[in-house]
C-alpha cells in the first residue's frame, strides 16, 4: 500500500488544463492545411499528381479535400510555389462534408447541436464506438482520450458499451463488406434522438483504402452524418476539439 | 549461396535475388520439404499464393534463426481444380497461410485438418472456395458453423464483432462447462480492406501509406519491412543515419505499445493505480514520436531510401532528456506493479501455453518469447541499426500472462536504455538516398521485429522493375490460434485479461 502511495505522488497530478489553456504541440505538427490559389501558375498539377489521396484537384482552380486529405507531405514536397503549407492549427471538425473541401477559404469549424438536441445531450453525451475497418489508429487516439490527461468525462461525454445507452455512434474506419451489417444493426440499438460522428479519414471517404472493392469509401450514404474529424489519424486533441463544438462547451 | 537441401534457395533479408533462381519443386513436395527443413532447425515464416498467368503459384520461406538465413522454394498448380497435399497436416503453424491461399485462390490443401475462411471474402477470379461462394447479400461472417461441444451443462457464449471497449472487430465463441473454457474459437475477417493489392499501387506514396496503415499501431513496424524489402530489390543502402532514426521510431512503437499493453493488464483484472499511470505514459511516448514526424503514430517517416525526416543534434538533446525521465516514471510503475501480490496472484499460472505449443504453431514476439523461445528478429537476422547496437532478447519460461507481461517489462528496459545510448551517439550524413530503379523479374523480402513481433514483407518485379505483387504478414496471424489455445481450461472471465496479454491485431490479420 505504501509503495502504491509513493508512487502516485510521484506521478502527480496530469490532467491537462485543456481548454482554458491549449496543450504544446510539436513543431512537426501537421494540422489544418492552408492552400493559396493565387500561387499556382496557369496549368500546373504538380500538388494534383503527387497526392496519394486524391484529395486535391485543380479542375477548377486550387481545391484540397480534407476529408481525404492523409496529412501527408507529398503536395507540399511538390509545389514548388509553396501554394500549399500546413498550420500547426489542430481544429478541424466540421459540420457538413461539404465544409471540408478547401478552396482558398476561411475552415468553417464544426457548429454546435441544435437547441432541442443541445438541451437533451449537451451536458451528458453517451457514445458508442465503432471500428469498421480501420487500421487501429483513430480507434487508439479516440480511446486516449479517456486517459487521465484528457480526461473525458469532465465535459460529460463518456464512451459506453451498448448501444441501447448511446446517444451517439462514433464511426472508424472505410466500413468493410463484412462490418457493414454490424454498423447498421448497431445503428438501429440506438434510441432516437441518436447522433453520428465520423473520425478519421477511411470513415469520412475511405482514407489509404478509398477505392478498394473491399470497402464503402466510409459512412457517406450508409449513415447521416453530425460530425466529420479529418485526419489520419486526427490528434486526439482535433478529436476533443469536435466534440467540444458538437455539445458547445469550448469557450468563445 | 548454395542451401545443403537443393531444392531451397538459401538467402538473406533485405537482397533481391532472381524468381527464376527459387526452385520449383512439385506440388507434392511442398509439405515434405517444409517438414524437413523444419527438422535442419527452419521456421515457417512465410507461406503464401500468387497468381501467375491463370497459374497459381505457392511460396514458401523458412527462417533459420540460428543463421540469420532464409530458405526460399515455390510450386506451381494448374488455373482449375488446383490441389495439394496439405502443408499443416505435417507443420500446423502453416495452418492459416493454407486457408488464407485457399480463399484467394480456390486451391485445396487435401488434409488439411481444419480448412475453414480466413478472412470471408471471394477468390480473386470469382472461382469457388473450397467452402463454395458467400453471398454478397448475406452478412459475412456469421452465417458459419463453429465447433460445438455437446453436453447437457455445457453452453456457448457469443462475443462480438461490436465489443464493449473501443476495439477493433472480431467475433469469439465459446464452448464453456461453467466459467470454464474447454474451446474458443474465433472469427475474423471484419477489418479486412484488401489492404495487399493497394500496396502495389502505382503512386508510390500511397502504397507507402498503405503499408503504414496495414496495422496502424505498427506503422513504424510495416513501414520498416516494407522499406527492407524495396530497398533490396532496388540495390540501395540506406544511409547509416537514416537506419539510426528507424531504429529510434521503431523503438518507440515498442514502448508506447508495450507501456500501453501493460496498463490495459491491470486496468483488466482492476488494479487501477498502475492502468491509469501507464495510460498516460503510453500517451508521453507517442508524442516523442509525433516530435520526430508531426505524428503519434509514425505516419509519413519511413520512405524506400531512408527517413523524410531527420532527427537534429538539439531535438536528440531533447528526446534524451524527455526520454531519461519518461524511463524513471515508468521503471518506477512498473516495478511497483509487479511487487503487488494482487497483481501476480492474477497473472501467474493464467492463459498457459508450453514452448512446445508454441513451437507447434509457429508463435512469434513476445508471446513466443514468453515461452521461452528465443526468436527475435533483431536478434537473429539483424539489419539496419541492429547491426551495430544490440539489444538483448527477452526470454521468460513459463508461457502465462505473467511471462507474457513479463516479457514487456523486459523490453520496456532494454528498448529504454537502447534509445537513450543511440540519441546521444546518432551517426552522421544524410538521411535519405534516391532509390535507383528495381531489379527486373525478382523477390525481395523485408523483415522487422515490430512491437508483436516478426513481420515479413516480400516484394516481387515484373519484367519491366515495376512492383507487381507485395504480400504482408502481420505477426498476429501465427498468434491468435496461440490466443484460441491459451484459453482452454481458463475462466472465461479471465479472457479479457488473456486477450490482452496477446494484444494481437485484427487488422493486421485481416488485411
Amino acid at each position: 500500500m505504501y509503495r502504491i502511495l509513493t508512487t502516485r505522488w510521484r506521478q502527480g497530478h496530469r490532467t491537462m488544463r485543456y481548454p482554458r489553456q491549449l496543450p504544446v504541440l510539436p513543431e512537426r505538427f501537421r494540422g489544418r492545411p492552408v492552400i493559396d490559389p493565387s500561387r499556382c501558375p496557369e496549368g500546373c498539377r504538380d500538388c494534383e499528381a503527387a497526392c496519394p489521396a486524391g484529395a486535391i484537384t485543380t479542375a477548377q482552380g486550387l481545391r484540397l479535400d480534407l476529408g481525404l486529405c492523409l496529412f501527408c507531405t507529398a503536395c507540399v514536397e511538390a509545389c514548388p510555389n509553396d501554394a500549399i503549407r500546413y498550420t500547426s492549427d489542430h481544429r478541424l471538425a466540421t459540420s457538413t462534408r461539404a465544409d471540408l473541401v478547401l478552396a482558398g477559404q476561411e475552415l468553417k469549424l464544426a457548429e454546435g447541436m441544435a437547441d432541442e438536441l443541445h438541451s437533451l445531450l449537451g451536458r451528458s453525451l453517451r457514445l458508442r464506438e465503432v471500428c469498421a475497418g480501420s487500421c487501429n489508429a483513430c480507434d487508439l487516439d479516440t480511446n486516449v482520450l479517456n486517459t487521465v490527461g484528457w480526461d473525458l468525462s469532465r465535459f460529460g461525454i463518456q464512451f459506453v458499451a451498448s448501444p441501447r445507452h448511446a446517444d451517439g455512434l462514433v464511426v472508424t474506419g472505410a466500413i468493410t463488406r463484412n462490418m457493414h451489417h454490424a454498423l447498421l444493426e448497431t445503428y438501429e440499438a440506438m434510441p432516437k434522438p441518436r447522433i453520428v460522428i465520423a473520425i478519421g479519414a477511411c470513415a469520412i471517404g475511405g482514407g489509404p483504402f478509398r477505392d478498394s472493392p473491399q470497402v464503402h469509401n466510409g459512412v457517406e450514404g450508409i449513415l447521416p452524418v453530425d460530425l466529420y474529424v479529418p485526419g489520419c489519424p486526427p490528434h486526439p486533441l482535433t478529436i476533443l476539439d469536435g466534440l467540444l463544438r458538437l455539445i458547445r462547451a469550448l469557450p468563445s | 549461396m548454395t542451401s545443403p537441401c537443393a531444392s531451397w534457395l538459401t538467402l538473406r533479408h533485405g537482397m533481391a535475388v532472381d524468381e527464376s533462381a527459387i526452385p520449383r519443386i512439385a506440388p507434392d513436395q511442398l509439405a515434405r520439404s517444409i517438414a524437413d527443413a523444419r527438422r535442419r532447425g527452419g521456421r515457417l515464416a512465410q507461406l503464401f499464393g500468387r497468381r501467375i498467368s491463370g497459374a497459381v503459384r505457392i511460396y514458401a520461406i523458412m527462417a533459420f534463426d540460428a543463421d540469420g538465413l532464409l530458405e526460399a522454394c515455390c510450386c506451381e498448380l494448374p488455373p482449375l481444380n488446383a490441389e495439394y497435399p496439405s502443408v499443416t497436416a505435417l507443420c500446423p503453424s502453416a495452418q492459416a497461410f493454407e486457408r488464407e491461399i485457399a480463399e484467394q485462390y480456390g486451391v485445396i490443401p487435401v488434409g488439411h485438418p481444419w480448412l475453414k475462411p480466413l478472412r470471408y471474402h471471394n477468390t480473386d477470379d470469382g472461382s469457388p472456395a473450397p467452402w463454395g461462394r458467400f453471398d454478397p447479400a448475406k452478412p459475412i461472417p456469421g452465417d458459419y458453423p463453429f465447433y460445438r461441444v455437446e453436453g447437457d451443462e455445457v453452453h456457448e457464449v457469443a462475443v462480438g464483432p461490436v465489443h464493449a471497449g473501443i476495439i477493433e472487430p472480431g467475433h469469439f465463441r465459446f464452448q464453456c462447462h461453467g466459467e470454464e473454457v474447454l474451446h474458443l474459437e474465433i472469427v475474423l475477417g471484419y477489418q479486412h480492406r484488401g489492404a495487399e493489392p493497394l500496396l502495389v499501387h502505382a503512386n508510390a506514396t500511397r502504397s507507402a501509406i498503405v503499408a503504414e496503415t496495414i496495422a496502424g499501431d505498427t506503422s513504424i513496424g510495416h513501414a520498416s519491412a516494407y522499406c527492407r524489402a524495396i530497398e533490396g530489390l532496388a540495390g540501395a543502402d540506406v544511409p547509416a543515419r537514416a537506419s539510426a532514426v528507424r531504429g529510434v521510431a521503431l523503438e518507440l512503437e515498442r514502448l508506447a505499445n508495450h507501456t500501453g499493453d501493460l496498463g490495459a493488464l491491470c486496468t483488466d483484472i482492476g488494479f487501477l493505480p498502475a492502468s491509469a499511470y501507464l495510460g498516460r505514459l503510453r500517451g508521453e511516448f507517442l508524442n516523442l514520436t509525433g516530435e520526430i514526424c508531426g505524428n503519434r503514430f509514425g505516419r509519413n517517416l519511413l520512405r524506400p531510401g531512408g527517413v523524410v525526416f531527420d532527427i537534429p543534434a538539439d531535438m536528440a538533446g531533447e528526446l534524451r532528456l524527455r526520454l531519461a525521465r519518461l524511463a524513471d516514471e515508468t521503471l518506477d510503475v512498473l516495478q511497483m506493479m509487479f511487487a503487488q501480490a494482487s497483481v501476480l496472484a492474477r497473472f501467474e499460472g493464467t492463459g498457459a501455453l508450453t514452448r512446445e505449443q508454441a513451437e507447434e504453431l509457429g508463435l512469434v514476439g513476445p508471446a513466443a518469447r514468453a515461452c521461452g523461445l528465443g526468436r527475435d528478429v533483431r536478434n537473429d537476422h539483424p539489419y539496419g541499426v541492429y547491426r551495430f547496437a544490440h539489444v538483448p532478447v527477452a526470454v521468460e519460461t513459463t508461457g502465462d500472462v505473467y511471462a507474457r507481461a513479463a516479457v514487456r517489462w523486459l523490453e520496456v528496459q532494454r528498448s529504454l536504455s537502447f534509445l537513450i545510448e543511440l540519441l546521444g551517439s546518432l551517426p552522421d550524413g544524410k538521411v535519405r538516398q534516391r532509390v535507383a530503379s528495381l531489379k527486373p523479374d525478382a523477390m525481395g523480402i523485408g523483415m522487422c521485429e515490430g512491437w508483436r513481433g516478426e513481420i515479413v514483407h516480400v516484394a516481387f518485379t515484373d519484367q519491366r522493375g515495376e512492383l507487381c505483387f507485395i504480400k504482408a504478414k502481420d505477426p498476429s496471424i501465427h498468434n491468435w490460434f496461440g490466443l484460441a489455445q491459451a484459453l482452454r481450461g481458463v475462466a472465461i472471465s479471465d479472457f479479457p485479461l488473456c486477450n490482452k496479454s496477446f494484444n494481437l491485431s485484427y487488422c493486421g490479420h485481416d488485411l
